[in-house]
């Protein structure tokens, strides 16, 4: 098998303190550069991944720990200090519920436009716009401006436009808390029949049962560095201790 | 996000620049649109407010200077232009373009912070999708001036319309550029759209849209005027002036000394060159946006 995902050794620092102002960065230079214009702290710290095809893997970790951080290299969205990421195929995030939706176009229109934005082509979404709607239960609330949408019908119909962008590599970050029991378990099995179609799965969530249910690995990290990288057994039993 | 088949590795994240535009087609019409629909949801006269905003102010221009400071010519003023109110609104429509294009664009990254921080996508998407928009609002206002040209007398040549071709052409790629530099830094520095406002004042100002140019030749000496020549706003004003002003006048106007020969090939260029400069400022910057948003 081959990798999917390749992170090798990639440290992030992020700053405490935020400067604003071009004031500010200009005093800092007139005072010399003395001092710090702003502190730092890893976010991660030498993380190595290595993802084969087809895996299913649970990224778990306390709050704040660095797995949004660390998805966020994944995607690409952000870029690492150090170190190296490498991807085969394309990767759609789910990264926190309707990202790029706008509240104030209808359903439609942001089906449209989440397509596009996780790289569909206008084909592509005219194909599979029904097959979106269907799975998203949402109905007849399509041409509804999803500002009036509850947060349920939201993560339906962003986890229904992601799943059907059809990547190879797919992550999912925290999203299916909020749905209600029929639609999560719809999902799961979305998820997992994505997984048998030997799709790449990195999931990040909270719900310890879930993702042992859905992955067969588990990558602890705690502080920006990863603590554990085994099976999901072991992996949840020792974020549990 | 990248549209390589599943056989190779690559690197997430790094985007080829303005040359990611072509493959997202697509998304950059359905940006366009959305700012669209957005921007008029809810209001009753929707588009009309494209046609209502510059009619105003361009009435309110034309009294104050056209009548009550008197440029424009009549029996008791020999001395000012005539069709004053053609050549104002020439020069208004491209200003305006180009205030909405910069400022919006400028404000475009931040704007979109929450898309950016959470799917990788080009990023000039935005800062180029915020130009389009003003160059469909440019649009109507251009309807309207044609319109009035047409009743002033228009009759332009083919170099007459290249002109006001080479006048648009010349401010979109200035607003694009400085929209990505601009756009950029105010991640950084929010600062930067304060800048971005005060240069949209000055720029208004700085390009014979009010006046005349033959006003500041007098009152500047050559090097001077040479330097508010090479402007690439006040170039594209021209080139506007010298499509739809000139040919609804007697033909004795005069058009700024070498025009075509030098001048709009010059603000062509620093256009391009600002571009250039943009395009490689945002790539530099556009790394940490996804941070520091
Ligand atoms: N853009 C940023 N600027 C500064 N600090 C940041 C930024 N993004 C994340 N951080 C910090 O990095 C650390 C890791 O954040 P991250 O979002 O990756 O945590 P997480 O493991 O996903 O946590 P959670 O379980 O709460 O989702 C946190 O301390 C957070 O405050
Ligand atoms: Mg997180």
């Amino acid at each position: 098998m081959v990798n999917a995902i390749e992170v090798s050794d990639i440290s992030k620092q992020f700053v405490l303190r935020h400067t604003r102002s071009i004031k500010e960065a200009v005093v800092w230079l007139a005072k010399g550069r003395k001092g710090d214009l702003s502190e730092k702290f890893h976010a991660l710290k030498n993380v190595s991944v290595e993802v084969k095809t087809g895996e299913t893997v649970a990224l778990l970790g306390l709050n704040g720990s660095g797995k949004s951080t660390l998805l966020k290299h994944i995607s690409g969205v952000m870029l690492p200090d150090s170190g190296t990421v490498r991807t085969r195929g394309r990767v759609a995030g789910l990264i926190e519920v309707g990202a790029g939706f706008h509240p104030d176009l209808s359903g439609r229109d942001n089906v449209f436009l989440n397509g596009a934005i996780l790289g569909m082509t206008e084909q592509q979404v005219n194909d599979r716009f029904d097959d979106i709607v269907e799975f998203s239960e949402i109905g007849q609330f399509i041409d509804t401006e999803v500002k009036f949408y509850s947060s349920g019908m939201y993560l339906r119909l962003a986890f229904s436009v992601a799943v059907h962008t059809d990547p190879e590599v797919f992550l999912i970050d925290e999203i299916l808390a909020v749905g209600d029991e029929p639609f999560q378990r719809k999902c799961i099995n979305k998820i997992q029949e994505l997984a048998r179609n030997g799709k790449t799965l990195v999931v990040v969530s909270h719900d310890l049962d879930l993702v042992s249910r859905i992955c067969a690995r588990g990558i602890l990290l705690e502080h920006g560095v990863v603590k554990f990288d085994g099976s999901i057994h072991d992996a949840v039993a020792l974020l549990r201790s | 996000m990248s549209a390589t088949t599943p056989g190779e590795l690559t690197t997430p994240g790094l985007g080829g620049g303005l040359r990611d535009l072509r493959q997202s087609g697509f998304l950059l019409k359905l940006l366009v649109r959305k700012e669209l629909k957005v921007r008029y949801r809810g209001s009753v006269l929707g588009l009309l407010w494209s046609y209502v905003k510059p009619g105003v102010q361009f009435i309110v221009f034309y009294v104050a200077l056209g009548v009550f400071l008197g440029l424009e010519r009549s029996p008791r003023n020999p001395e000012g232009l005539s069709n004053y109110a053609v050549y104002l609104f020439s020069g208004i429509v491209l200003i305006n373009f180009f205030s909405e294009a910069l400022g919006n664009a400028a404000r475009s990254i931040v704007n979109n912070g929450n898309l950016i921080k959470k799917i990788y996508l080009p990023r000039e998407l935005f800062p180029v999708a915020s130009v389009w928009v003003s160059g469909v609002h440019f649009f109507p206002q251009l309807v309207v001036l044609v319109a009035g040209c047409v009743i002033a007398g228009w009759h332009p040549d083919v170099f007459q319309l290249l002109a006001a071709v080479a006048g648009f052409l010349i401010v979109g790629l200035l607003a694009t550029g400085l929209g990505l530099l601009f756009g950029a830094a105010n991640v950084y520095f929010r600062d930067s759209e304060n800048l971005v406002d005060m240069l949209l004042m000055v720029a208004t100002w700085a390009s014979p849209v009010m006046y005349a140019w033959t006003m500041v030749q007098e009152k500047l000496g050559a090097a001077a005027f040479a330097v508010y020549q090479a402007n690439p706003v006040t170039i594209g004003v021209e080139l506007f002036h010298y499509a739809f002003w000139f040919p609804t006048t007697d033909g004795s106007a005069a058009v700024p000394p070498n025009l075509f020969s030098l001048w709009t090939p010059v603000g062509l260029g620093i256009a391009l060159l600002v571009l250039f400069l943009g395009q490689l400022t945002f790539r530099r910057l556009e790394g940490r946006f996804a941070q520091e948003l």
